[in-house]
């Protein structure tokens, strides 16, 4: 039973009423607007589809042979935008050039990792405001806001945002809000781009400290640790418990079609660690000898859900068969008020022809003699992200200590208020 | 979008006598009837960069071309011309203007570059990639059929001389190494420590090198102050760039760290450590990163710059008119297959003003001509794949083929030109053939002659 969530982010009181009248919710809506990203749209629906086509920056790729069960994702922003998006280099007069260099980074694949992307997102964000002058007859309020709106739908139509980056661009438009009127225009810029740098210092790098440690403490020696993909936090507790002179070996579970593993075993074993290399299709095979299993996550939502990259389920539900205790280490700025129940009403959709290509192999190549009718019967799927239900974790290491996953809307609601009041 | 543009206009050019001249330099060289210079200027108008610096070598160059400039692109562009002196080269060119430029990257486009590649699609490649330079590479153009079989000898020569080997590695993306045709005798060297970092090298010979370059300022003004033998871009600064990036010594790429004083400064450098630690993690690494660590992961010791190429795509049009051969291939694709370049270029005021041309009777005139106003044409002409500018008499029975006629030509009655190209003011008397010849401005041929693959020029005084 699909109940497709109209919009990002729900205002936080209204999150406990799950699935609250649209004409309820319609006059508070309007007055947290202007905190809220614009509504996510349904790619089902045909007259908002038209309506956003007319609006946007890129050429929307035709809809072609998608999955009916995903069908209200967007489509994939393949490379093929590129040519079209450099064409208009000179041309975009509102797009600040800092947060187009980071809107291609993440359209072409360079820059992925919810944290990377925050921090690039909020550095661009943090230069386009040091160029920002206000227009005559304008409050620095309203028309910086528009202007971060504008950009944020730039770097949406490259590439669908993740939780965390929702996260600090709500920060980021409720302290622009908040300024003082009394502020000159550099002492305003010069205050937002100090919350930007302290947003950044405490809810990435300090959290993260705070997690290295935690998380080392429940690493003992002759340990087996298993982790999948590359999350920059578990790769981080990997090299920390490395330096404090823990004994372990570490199992890197990777998976097509982004192997992204392999980015993370080059430097694990640059650093000297003693590492194993397989595939999500081994994983049962290996779990015996595993002891811990270390995740990261893109976000965790308020039922104890993780969202992160697709397989982590997998994972988990592997490990939770053998008896592996299961840690997920994210920071708490990624927590979110939503509940999701499973992986097909919010998702991601990836480049499908990368599911039928084998990067190296050019003779694995059994899907491109297919003749035009056999293409209409074949339809290729490529998710990024799935949700693993919080019964298959033991314990969530956040920089507020390590917490169960029933603890996490506990986190949302009594500490989501006080970062946003800061 | 912090980018300046720099025009590369040359003044004189040897390869092109005796097309040019005093009054007619390189970059006013008529095109379809339209200077070479204007489907620059035009297409960095339409991309929105108005802002430019057009440099000319010669002081009397300058002013003729500035002229011209202000008087077609007066409300549209906003150009500034820098003269230098003569034969100073491209590299040189830059270094006398270099104190104008201020932003952060710089566009460099050769005055001479017929394209429709869109500047945007180079710059957003250096942005990318934060690169030190990018360069735009497109495929060689195919040449011409000549009408005559003799000069082609003289074409395939000339055709092997203009190899360029190209080196880029297995995504397409950097440039390894690259060497002109002028370079290239029997072998190719190439570095091995760039090989080693890569893995992998593509060497491609079909690709030249289009001239239009995107520079970090920096970058540029450091090697320019550094080298001061450099004297082209093309030759000596960009092999010098792609030969020593992951080497650079002088270059440096990295902004300065660590601003702040006080007891702020440890802690604030940890955090921006840790920052770039988890911005570097994220993105896939280029052999560049691999190359600069150290064997224990640290921060990396040598300085590396990245060099880019921009591969044009291979409907695009992109020719540079740097010989007669490619004068005439200019010419035939403009009013041809390429004739999107024309559309909306900017026509002179003067073309508006002027008789439309008179054909006479039993005349036929081919497609992919092109007639300039006030030219009159005799009875029982043919002219096929040519472009005639305006002002011309021509007389009867004359067959015009595959050439070039500049303004103000008399043409008289029985002549026969086959792909050659006519400059103005020039006066061919009766029965005259012409096969393969450059006839210089302001030249007289006696009637009756026969040239075959010849320049005639005046004597200049």
């Amino acid at each position: 039973m699909k109940q497709p969530p109209q919009k990002k982010d729900g205002p936080p009181v209204a999150s406990s009423v799950a699935a609250s009248e649209r004409g309820v919710d319609r006059p508070v809506e309007k007055e947290r607007k202007k905190d809220l990203p614009p509504p996510r749209m349904q790619f089902d629906d045909e007259s908002r589809v038209d309506k956003a086509k007319r609006r946007s920056l890129l050429n929307q790729p035709e809809a072609r042979n998608r999955v009916e069960l995903f069908r209200h994702l967007p489509p994939h922003k393949n490379g093929s935008q590129l040519p079209y998006l450099e064409s208009k280099f000179f041309e975009l007069h509102e797009m600040h050039p800092s947060v187009y260099k980071v809107g291609l980074q993440y359209l072409t694949g360079d820059t992925s990792g919810g944290n990377a992307r925050c921090i690039a997102m909020l550095q661009a964000f943090q230069e386009a405001i040091r160029d920002y002058s206000t227009p005559p007859e304008k409050t620095l309020n309203r028309d910086l806001t528009s202007k971060i709106g504008g950009f944020v739908s730039f770097l949406i139509e490259c590439r669908p945002l993740s939780m965390s980056m929702g996260n600090a661009i709500r920060f980021l438009k409720s302290r622009i809000a908040r300024l003082p009127l009394t502020l000159s225009e550099s002492e305003a810029k010069a205050a937002l781009c100090s919350d930007i740098d302290r947003f950044i210092n405490e809810k990435i790098v300090l959290a993260d400290k705070v997690i290295l440690r935690h998380a080392a403490t429940k690493i003992r020696d002759g340990d087996v640790l298993l982790t999948y993909g590359s999350s920059c936090v578990v790769e981080m507790i990997l090299l920390y418990a490395h330096e404090i002179g823990k004994q372990f070996r570490v199992v890197v579970v990777d998976s097509r079609p982004m192997l992204e593993g392999q980015k993370q075993l080059r430097r694990l074993v640059a650093k000297g660690l003693s590492c194993t290399y397989t595939q999500l299709n081994a994983i049962s095979y290996v779990m015996h000898e595993v002891t811990r299993v270390f995740l990261g996550a893109s976000s965790i939502f308020s039922n104890g859900t993780v969202y992160s990259r697709v397989g982590t389920a997998s994972v988990a539900m592997v490990a939770h068969a053998f008896h592996v205790p299961v840690l997920v280490c994210c920071e708490a700025y990624k927590f979110h008020e939503r509940v999701q129940l499973d992986s097909i009403c919010f998702n991601e959709l990836g480049d499908p022809d990368a599911v039928s290509k084998v990067p190296g192999r050019e003779d694995v190549n059994y899907l491109d003699n297919l003749t035009d009718k056999q293409k209409e019967n074949l339809q290729l799927l490529n998710l990024k992200y799935d949700a693993t239900p919080s019964d298959y974790i033991s314990v969530i290491v956040t920089d507020y200590g390590m917490i169960p996953p029933t603890s996490v809307p506990v986190i949302v609601r009594e500490y989501r208020k006080e970062y946003l009041l800061i | 979008m912090d980018f300046q543009v720099v025009v590369l206009a040359g003044g004189s050019s040897k390869n092109l006598t005796p097309l040019v001249s005093k009054e007619l330099p390189k970059p006013l060289l008529p095109v379809a009837n339209r200077p070479v210079l204007s489907y620059v200027l035009h297409q960095l108008e339409q991309n929105n960069l108005k802002d430019l610096i057009v440099v000319v070598e010669g002081e009397d160059t300058a002013l003729v071309v500035g002229a011209w400039i202000s008087g077609t692109f007066i409300d549209r562009l906003h150009v500034e011309i820098a003269a230098v002196p003569e034969d100073i080269g491209t590299a040189g060119a830059i270094r006398a203007i270099s104190h104008h430029l201020t932003a952060k990257d710089i566009l460099v486009v050769s005055g001479d570059l017929v394209s429709d590649v869109p500047p945007g699609a180079v710059a957003a490649t250096h942005r990318r990639h934060d690169a030190a330079v990018t360069a735009m590479l497109s495929s060689i153009p195919v040449s011409g059929p000549l009408d005559s079989g003799s000069s082609g000898g003289k074409d395939k020569a000339k055709k092997l001389g203009r190899y360029n080997i190209i080196g880029l590695d297995p995504g397409k993306q950097f440039l390894l190494h690259i060497a002109t045709g002028a370079e290239i005798e029997k072998d190719a060297r190439l570095p091995k420590h760039i090989l080693r970092a890569v893995g992998q090298m593509e060497i491609r010979s079909d690709l030249m090198d289009a001239h239009m370059y995107a520079f970090k300022r920096s970058v540029l003004q450091e090697v320019l102050d550094l080298k001061d033998t450099f004297q082209s871009l093309k030759e000596d600064v960009l092999p010098y760039l792609v030969r020593s990036q992951l080497k650079s010594e002088a270059l440096s790429n990295r902004t300065p760290q660590g601003e702040e004083n006080g007891n702020e400064k440890v802690t604030s450098q940890n955090n921006q450590v840790f920052v770039s630690r988890i911005l570097a993690n994220s993105s896939t690494p280029s052999f560049h990163d691999h190359s600069s660590e150290n064997p224990d992961g640290s921060a990396p010791t040598r300085k590396t710059h990245k060099c880019c190429a921009y591969i044009a795509s291979s409907g695009s049009y992109c020719v540079r008119l740097n010989s007669i051969q490619a004068f005439m291939d200019i010419n035939r694709d403009v009013t041809g297959e390429a004739d999107h370049l024309l559309t909306g270029t900017s026509s002179d005021p003067n073309n508006n003003i002027g008789p439309s041309p008179k054909l006479g009777t039993k005349t036929t005139v081919g497609p992919h001509c092109m007639l300039g106003e006030g030219s009159e044409i005799g009875d029982k002409c043919q002219v096929k794949r040519s472009v005639i500018g305006r002002h011309c008499r021509i007389g009867s029975h004359v067959k015009v083929v595959n050439s070039v006629v500049m303004n103000h030509v008399t043409i008289g009655d029985g002549c026969i030109i086959q792909s050659s190209v006519v400059c103005s003011n020039v006066q061919l008397q009766e029965r005259v053939v012409l096969k393969d010849c450059q006839v210089g401005a302001g030249f007289v041929v006696t009637a009756g002659s026969e040239y075959k693959a010849e320049s005639l020029a005046r004597k200049e005084k």
